[in-house]
C-alpha cells in the first residue's frame, strides 16, 4: 500500500460526503462508490449511515450485492448505522437482507424515532477520554457472538465494535468534530496490509 | 466543506437562540437531513402507497391527505393531515415519516411533534394560517424542513430554525419549469456572494432581507448551511437527474407517482379479507392488487425515479429508468396557472 490509503465511501445515498471529508483530513484517498466495478482496488470501504431499505434496493441492481459481499468478507469495512445493519447477521424490525459478517443482531430504529435521537458522551476502550456519540433514528445491537470486541456502549448496548479487520458503529462518528473512530479504521486498513 | 458549514451553520443558530440549547437539538435535525441525501422523498396518502414507496427505496414518505394535484383541482382549504392517517404510516413505514403543517400554524406542528414525525414541512401546498409570520422553528426538537425561490427566503427559513431548504417549484403541475428556476436562483445567488468583499456582505444581508450571520456564512463556505432538497413538479426521471445536476441533494415527488390524469389517484390497494367477507373479491384474490395495471404503473414510476436520483450523472441508466415507466403522467403547464393561484407564493 502506498503511504495514503485509498478508501471507499458506499455512496448510494446518505451520508457519504462527511465521511469522506473525514477521510481525507486524515490523510486518506477517498474514492464515492456508486458502481460494483468501483470496489476494485480499494483497501478498505466506508459503508455510511442513510435508510438500509434504499440501500438494498439499490443494491439489487447490476450484481451490486454479490460485488459487495465478497468485498465485506476479504477486506476492512466500516459501518456506521445503516452499514451497521448490513454488516450485521441477523437484523430485526424488520428482517431484512444482510450481509451477515459480524455475529451480531441489529434492531432497527429501537431507540425510537427522531424526536429520540441524541448526543451523548461516554468512556470507551479507545485513548484520550471520553467519547461524544451522535445517534439519529439508530439501531441497537441486540447480541454480540463470543469474538466481537466492544469498544464503547449506550447503556448496557454495545454502539461501537470490532472483529479483525471489521468496523461497526451505531452512531455517526462522522457528525462529531472526534476523528478517533475513523483514524481507528484507517489504523485497521494498514495493519490488514502488513 | 460539509462539516465545517454544519458546524459552523450549528454555531451562528446556536447564537441567535441565545444559547437556550438549540445547538444538540439542531445537530441531531441536520444529522438526519444528511442522511436522507441523495435519496427520493415521496407524497403519500394511504398506507399502501407508503409500502410501495418504501420497496421503491424512497428514503423518507411524506404523509399527507391530498397530493397537491388533488388540492389544485378540488380547491378549498388544504390542512395538516388526520393524525389518524398519519399515524397508520407511521405504524407501517420503517423510513422517516414527514407531514405537513401550514405556514405559520404553530399549533398544528406541535401536533405533529406531538406524534412523534421524523419532519414537519411548513409548506406552501397548504393553505398558509399566517400571512406574517413562520414558525419559530427553533421552539421544536422536531426537525423543519422549508420551501424557498430564492436565497433571502431561504437564509430568513435557516435563520427560523429550518434543517432543511426545498426549492418550491409549483407544486402538483407535473412541470418542472420553476423548480429549475428557483434552484438556478438560489445557486446564482450563493454564487454571487462568494465574490464579495468583507465591506460588502453588510448590504448584501440587506438586500437579501436575510441575517448578516448566515450571508457571511454561505460567502464564506459556497453553500447553504443546511441541506438544499429540490421540489414542485418533478414528475420523471429525467427531471430528478436534472434537478440533481443543478444542485439539488435529494428529491421530494409529489402527484408524480400515485397520480393519473384527471388528479384522480392510482388504485395500488390490495384486496382485503373484509372485501372477500362482503363478495367483492374472491377469497383466492386476498392480497393481490385490486387493479393490477394501476399498481404496477405507480410502482414503475416510484422505482425508476429512485435509480435516476441515485445515477443522476449517468444518462444511459437515467435512460433504463425511463424505459422502465409504464404509462405517463399528463402534466398541467405551470405558465397556464393564473399568478392568484400559484403556490410558489405563498411564504416570504
Amino acid at each position: 500500500m502506498s503511504s495514503a490509503p485509498l478508501i471507499g465511501v458506499l455512496a448510494l445515498q446518505g451520508a457519504y460526503d462527511i465521511h469522506a471529508e473525514r477521510l481525507t483530513e486524515l490523510g486518506a484517498s477517498v474514492r464515492l462508490v456508486r458502481r460494483p466495478e468501483q470496489l476494485a482496488g480499494l483497501d478498505g470501504l466506508v459503508i455510511p449511515g442513510g435508510e438500509s431499505t434504499t440501500f438494498l434496493k439499490h443494491l439489487e441492481r447490476a450484481g451490486f450485492y454479490d460485488a459487495l459481499d465478497e468485498f465485506v468478507h476479504t477486506k476492512p469495512t466500516f459501518g456506521t448505522c445503516a452499514g451497521c445493519i448490513l454488516l450485521a447477521k441477523d437484523v430485526a424490525n424488520p428482517t431484512q437482507r444482510s450481509f451477515g459478517v459480524l455475529d451480531i443482531a441489529v434492531e432497527r430504529n429501537a431507540y425510537g424515532r427522531q424526536n429520540d435521537s441524541a448526543i451523548l458522551s461516554t468512556e470507551t476502550t479507545l485513548p484520550g477520554g471520553p467519547m461524544e456519540m451522535v445517534f439519529i433514528r439508530a439501531p441497537r445491537i441486540s447480541r454480540v457472538g463470543e469474538d466481537i470486541e466492544i469498544l464503547a456502549r449506550r447503556g448496557d448496548d454495545p454502539a461501537l465494535i470490532r472483529k479483525d479487520s471489521l468496523l461497526a458503529a451505531t452512531f455517526h462518528p462522522e457528525l462529531s468534530t472526534d476523528t478517533r473512530v475513523h483514524q481507528l479504521f484507517l489504523d485497521m486498513v494498514h495493519q490488514a496490509h502488513s | 466543506m460539509v462539516i465545517s458549514s454544519l458546524l459552523q451553520g450549528e454555531f451562528a443558530m446556536a447564537q441567535e437562540n441565545n444559547g437556550t440549547g438549540a445547538a444538540p437539538s439542531l445537530r441531531l435535525k441536520l444529522g438526519l437531513a444528511e442522511m436522507l441525501k441523495g435519496g427520493v422523498i415521496m407524497d403519500v396518502m394511504n398506507v399502501e402507497q407508503a409500502r410501495i414507496a418504501e420497496e421503491a427505496g424512497a428514503v423518507a414518505v411524506m404523509a399527507l391527505e391530498r397530493v397537491p394535484a388533488m388540492i389544485r383541482s378540488e380547491g378549498g382549504v388544504a390542512r395538516m393531515a388526520n393524525p389518524k392517517l398519519i399515524k397508520g404510516i407511521m405504524a407501517v413505514a420503517t423510513i422517516p415519516v414527514m407531514a405537513k403543517a401550514r405556514i405559520g400554524h404553530f399549533a398544528e406542528a406541535q401536533v405533529l411533534q406531538s406524534l412523534g414525525v421524523d419532519f414537519i414541512d411548513e409548506s406552501e401546498v397548504l393553505t398558509p394560517a399566517d400571512e406574517v409570520y413562520h414558525i419559530d422553528k427553533h421552539a421544536f426538537t422536531t426537525p423543519f424542513v422549508c420551501g424557498a425561490r430564492n436565497l433571502g427566503e431561504a437564509l430568513r427559513r435557516i435563520a427560523e430554525g429550518a434543517a432543511m431548504i426545498r426549492t418550491k417549484g409549483e407544486p402538483g403541475t407535473g412541470d418542472v419549469v420553476h423548480a429549475v428556476q428557483h434552484m438556478r436562483q438560489i445557486v446564482r445567488e450563493i454564487k454571487a456572494l462568494t465574490v464579495l468583499g468583507d465591506e460588502e456582505l453588510y448590504n448584501a444581508a440587506k438586500v437579501h432581507g436575510a441575517p448578516y450571520e448566515l450571508v457571511r456564512m454561505v460567502a464564506k463556505s459556497g453553500k447553504l448551511p443546511v441541506p438544499n432538497f429540490s421540489a414542485g413538479g418533478i414528475a420523471t426521471p429525467a427531471d430528478a437527474a436534472l434537478m440533481m445536476q443543478l444542485g439539488a441533494e435529494t428529491v421530494f415527488v409529489g402527484s408524480g407517482i400515485f397520480m393519473k390524469d384527471g388528479a384522480k389517484p392510482l388504485d395500488v390497494e390490495l384486496w382485503a379479507k373484509q372485501d372477500a367477507e362482503v363478495g367483492l373479491c374472491t377469497s383466492k384474490e386476498v392480497g393481490q392488487p385490486r387493479n393490477p395495471e394501476e399498481r404496477a404503473e405507480a410502482v414503475s414510476r416510484a422505482k425508476a425515479i429512485v435509480l435516476a436520483t441515485l445515477h443522476f450523472n449517468d444518462p444511459k441508466i437515467v435512460a433504463e429508468a425511463s424505459e422502465a415507466i409504464i404509462g405517463s403522467m399528463k402534466g398541467l403547464a405551470a405558465a397556464a396557472i393564473e399568478e392568484k393561484n400559484l403556490m410558489q407564493t405563498r411564504g416570504w
